[in-house]
C-alpha cells in the first residue's frame, strides 16, 4: 500500500504531461481509489456469506424443536423463491404476480410423478429437478404470450394466469380434483425428520442467490435491467428484448418449481387452494420490495425476516385475519415509506460518506476516459 | 334445449351490465390515476356487506339502502385514494399503486373476516325470490332489477363525463396530466373525486351481486377482480365503452358454457382474454397501443 501513497503522489505530474497516455501510475492510482474500496467491501461481504450459510448450517443442530425447524425449512424455501422472482421480476422490471403457477406445477408435478412412478422416501428428492423443469417449460408459452405487453397489463395478465392454473387444478382429474393429491409419506425418523428438507431448502437457496449474482454481473443481467430502464431504448441498441426476457423467467419459473416441490413434499399434501394461493405472489412480492427490488442481499433478507414472522403469527394468533390484517398493513407501511426496500434506504443512512465515496469514484473514471489527471481522492485508503 | 339457450344468453346480458358498471369504474380509475385498483373486488364485496348490515340490522331496503351504501363507498374511495395512493410518486409508482391497493383489499378482507366471519351470507328482499315468465323461462327480479340499476348509473356516468365541467376535467386528466395541471385543472382532486366514483359504483355493484350470487363471503374479493381485470383488458383499459361490451360477451360466453360445462365455465373468461391480447396486445377496444414502460 505504501507504493500506492508514493504514486498517488507523483501521480498527477505524469499524466499532466502526457495526457494521452496513462502511465502505471496512474493505473495504479486509479486502480487504487476504484478497486481497492471495491476489495474490502467485497472481502467483507464473502466473509458475512461464510459466516450466514454457517450459521444457517449449523441452526438446526442447535436448534432442534420441530416447530423452530419447520419454520426453517419454509423460510429457505422462501429465500429461494424470493431469489428466483427477482431474478425476473427485479431485474427486468415486469413485476409478476403469477409465480404460485411455477410453484403449483413443480408442486403438483412432484406428488403426482412419485404416485404413478411408486417412488418413496429419499428418492422423490431425484424429481425436483424434473419439477423445476416442469415449471420452466410451462413458463415458455405463457411467456410468449404474457411477454407481449408491459407494465400494468403483464400484471394483470400474470394474475389471469395464475387463476386459470388454480381452476384447472381444482377441476383437472389428474391433479385430484379440490381434495388433491398426498405426497408419499417421508420414511426417515421423526427426531431428524425436518433436516433433509433443511438442507435441501438450503442448497436451492444458495443455488438461487448464487445464480442472482451471476446473472447480475453478466452481460445478460445487464441486458434485463437496460430492458428495466428503458425496453425501447434498449432494444434499438440491440438487446434482443424478447428472448432475454423470456429466458430470465424461465430461469426463475425452474427455481420456483423447484422450491414448490420440495415445498410440497414437505408438507405432504397438494391442495389446489394451498399451491395455487393468492397470499404467496403477495407474500414473495413483499419480501423483495422489503429487503430491495433488485438488489441481492434484498430477497435474503426480505424472506429471513417477513416469513418466520408471518409464520410466528399464524402461530399466535387463532384467528388468519389478525395475521391477514397485520400483512396488510406491514405491506403499506414498506410501500409507503420504505418504497426501495429497507437495505437500500438503510445502506444510505448508514453510510453517510457513501455520496463523496460514489462521486470521487465517478471523478476518477471521468479522469481515465478524458485522460485528464485524476483527482486525488477526497479520503484516504485504509490499509 | 333452445329455451336453455335462450335464458342462458338473456341471463347473461342482465348479469353482464352489472359487471359492466363495476369494471367501468375499475377502467375510469385506470383512465384517470393509471393505476389498477385490484382492491376493486374487495370493494364490491365490502358494498354487499354493508348492504346486508342495513337490511339485517336496520330493516331498510336493499334500493333504499343504495342511498347511504353510494356515498358511504365514495367516502371510503376518497379517504383511501388521499392516504395510501397520492402519497405515491416516482419511477415505480405503477407497481407500488396496485401493491399498495392489494394491501388495502387484504386489510378490507381481514377486516370483514372478523366482523362477518367466513359463513355464507346473501342479501335477501322480496325481488330477489321473485321472478317473471318470458316467453318460455323464468327471469328472477333482481336480475331486471339489477340490469336497470346498472343502466341508470352507466347513464350517470356518462353525463358526469360528458356533460359537466368536473367530467371535461376528468377526461382531459385521461388524454394528458401534465397539459391538464398546466391549464389549470387540480389534477389531485380530479383523481381522488374519480377514485371515489369508481368505488361508489362498488356499492351498487355489491347490492346486485349479493343479491345474484346466491351467497358471498369476504374471500368472494378474488373471483370477482380476477373477472372484471380479465373484462378490463379484453376490453382495452381505459375504454368505458368497450368495458360495457366486453362485460356482455364474458358473461354471456360464461353463461353458454355452463349449460355444458359448469366447472370450466369460468375459465371461457381468461382464455378469451389470453387469445384477444395474443393478437391484440391494446385490447379490442385499446385507445392506444401499449405505453412506453
Amino acid at each position: 500500500m505504501t507504493s500506492d501513497q508514493a504514486g498517488r503522489q507523483v501521480a498527477p505530474v505524469p499524466a499532466a504531461t502526457a495526457p494521452a497516455t496513462t502511465t502505471p501510475a496512474t493505473a495504479a492510482v486509479i486502480a487504487g481509489t476504484r478497486h481497492a474500496p471495491r476489495l474490502g467491501t467485497r472481502t467483507l461481504s464473502a466473509l458475512g456469506v461464510v459466516v450466514l450459510i454457517a450459521v444457517i448450517a449449523v441452526f438446526p443442530l442447535v436448534f432442534t424443536n420441530p416447530t423452530v425447524t419447520n419454520f426453517g425449512v419454509i423460510t429457505l424455501i422462501f429465500v429461494a423463491v424470493a431469489s428466483a422472482w427477482n431474478i425476473f421480476s427485479g431485474f427486468s422490471g415486469y413485476l409478476s404476480l403469477g409465480h404460485a403457477v411455477f410453484y403449483g406445477t413443480g408442486a403438483y408435478f412432484l406428488v403426482v410423478a412419485a404416485k404413478d412412478w411408486n417412488l418413496n422416501g429419499s428418492d422423490v428428492f431425484w424429481l425436483l429437478p424434473l419439477a423445476g423443469a416442469v415449471a420452466a417449460l410451462i413458463a415458455v408459452p405463457l411467456g410468449l404470450v404474457a411477454l407481449r405487453v408491459r407494465r400494468h397489463t403483464f400484471v394483470v395478465i400474470t394474475i389471469a394466469l395464475f387463476f386459470i392454473a388454480q381452476l384447472s387444478a381444482s377441476n383437472l382429474t389428474v391433479t385430484g380434483g379440490s381434495s388433491g393429491v398426498l405426497a408419499p409419506i417421508p420414511n426417515w425418523a421423526a427426531a431428524t425428520f425436518n433436516n433433509p428438507f433443511y438442507y435441501l431448502a438450503m442448497l436451492l437457496a444458495v443455488a438461487a442467490v448464487a445464480l442472482s449474482v451471476i446473472i447480475r454481473r453478466s452481460r445478460f443481467g445487464l441486458q434485463l435491467r437496460a430492458i428495466r430502464d428503458d425496453e425501447d431504448r434498449a432494444a434499438g441498441l440491440g438487446v434482443r428484448a424478447m428472448p432475454v426476457k423470456l429466458s430470465a423467467l424461465v430461469l426463475s419459473a425452474f427455481i420456483t418449481g423447484m422450491a414448490g416441490g420440495l415445498w410440497v413434499y414437505f408438507i405432504g399434501q397438494a391442495v389446489p387452494q394451498f399451491v395455487f394461493d393468492p397470499l404467496f405472489d403477495l407474500a414473495v412480492v413483499l419480501m423483495v420490495f422489503f429487503g430491495g427490488l433488485g438488489t441481492i442481499a434484498g430477497p435474503v433478507l426480505g424472506a429471513l425476516i417477513l416469513e418466520p414472522t408471518q409464520l410466528y403469527l399464524n402461530l399466535v394468533e387463532s384467528n388468519s385475519y389478525e395475521s391477514e390484517i397485520l400483512f396488510g398493513a406491514l405491506f403499506l407501511v414498506v410501500i409507503l415509506f420504505l418504497p426501495r426496500g429497507v437495505l437500500p434506504t438503510a445502506g444510505e443512512w448508514l453510510t453517510p460518506g457513501r455520496v463523496s465515496r460514489l462521486r470521487s469514484d465517478w471523478l476518477a473514471r471521468r479522469a481515465r476516459r478524458t485522460a485528464n489527471p485524476p483527482v486525488p481522492p477526497p479520503e484516504g485508503n485504509p490499509s | 334445449m333452445a329455451s336453455e339457450i335462450a335464458q342462458a344468453i338473456a341471463a347473461g346480458i342482465l348479469g353482464g351490465g352489472v359487471y359492466a358498471l363495476m369494471a367501468a369504474g375499475l377502467t375510469l380509475v385506470f383512465g384517470v390515476l393509471d393505476i389498477i385498483n385490484v382492491a376493486q373486488g374487495i370493494f364490491v364485496v365490502l358494498g354487499a356487506y354493508l348492504s346486508y348490515v342495513l337490511s339485517v340490522h336496520l330493516h331498510l331496503d336493499l334500493l333504499l339502502g343504495l342511498f347511504i351504501t353510494v356515498p358511504a363507498m365514495f367516502v371510503i374511495g376518497v379517504v383511501i385514494y388521499w392516504l395510501f395512493i397520492r402519497p405515491l410518486r416516482g419511477a415505480e409508482r405503477t407497481s407500488m399503486t396496485l401493491l399498495a391497493c392489494f394491501a388495502v383489499a387484504l386489510i378490507i378482507e381481514g377486516v370483514l373476516y372478523r366482523e362477518f366471519g367466513s359463513n355464507y351470507v346473501s342479501l335477501n328482499a322480496w325481488y330477489t325470490t321473485a321472478s317473471v315468465h318470458v316467453f318460455d323461462f323464468y327471469l328472477a327480479d333482481i336480475y331486471l332489477i339489477g340490469f336497470g340499476l346498472a343502466v341508470v348509473a352507466i347513464g350517470a356516468l356518462y353525463l358526469i363525463l360528458y356533460r359537466t365541467t368536473f367530467g371535461r376535467a376528468v377526461r382531459a386528466t385521461m388524454q394528458n396530466q401534465v397539459a391538464a395541471r398546466l391549464i389549470g385543472i387540480d389534477v389531485n382532486r380530479v383523481s381522488a373525486l374519480t377514485f371515489g366514483i369508481g368505488t361508489a359504483v362498488t356499492a351498487i355493484g355489491g347490492m346486485v351481486y349479493g343479491a345474484i350470487s346466491g351467497g358471498f363471503t369476504p374471500n368472494s374479493g378474488y373471483d370477482l377482480i380476477s373477472r372484471l381485470l380479465a373484462i378490463v383488458i379484453l376490453a382495452g383499459m381505459g375504454s368505458i365503452g368497450g368495458a360495457l361490451v366486453a362485460a356482455v360477451f364474458m358473461t354471456t360466453a360464461e353463461a353458454l358454457v355452463d349449460i355444458w360445462q359448469p366447472d370450466w365455465a369460468v375459465v371461457v373468461f381468461y382464455l378469451a382474454m389470453v387469445i384477444i391480447l395474443t393478437f391484440r396486445p391494446a385490447g379490442l377496444f385499446g385507445r392506444q397501443a401499449v405505453r412506453a414502460q
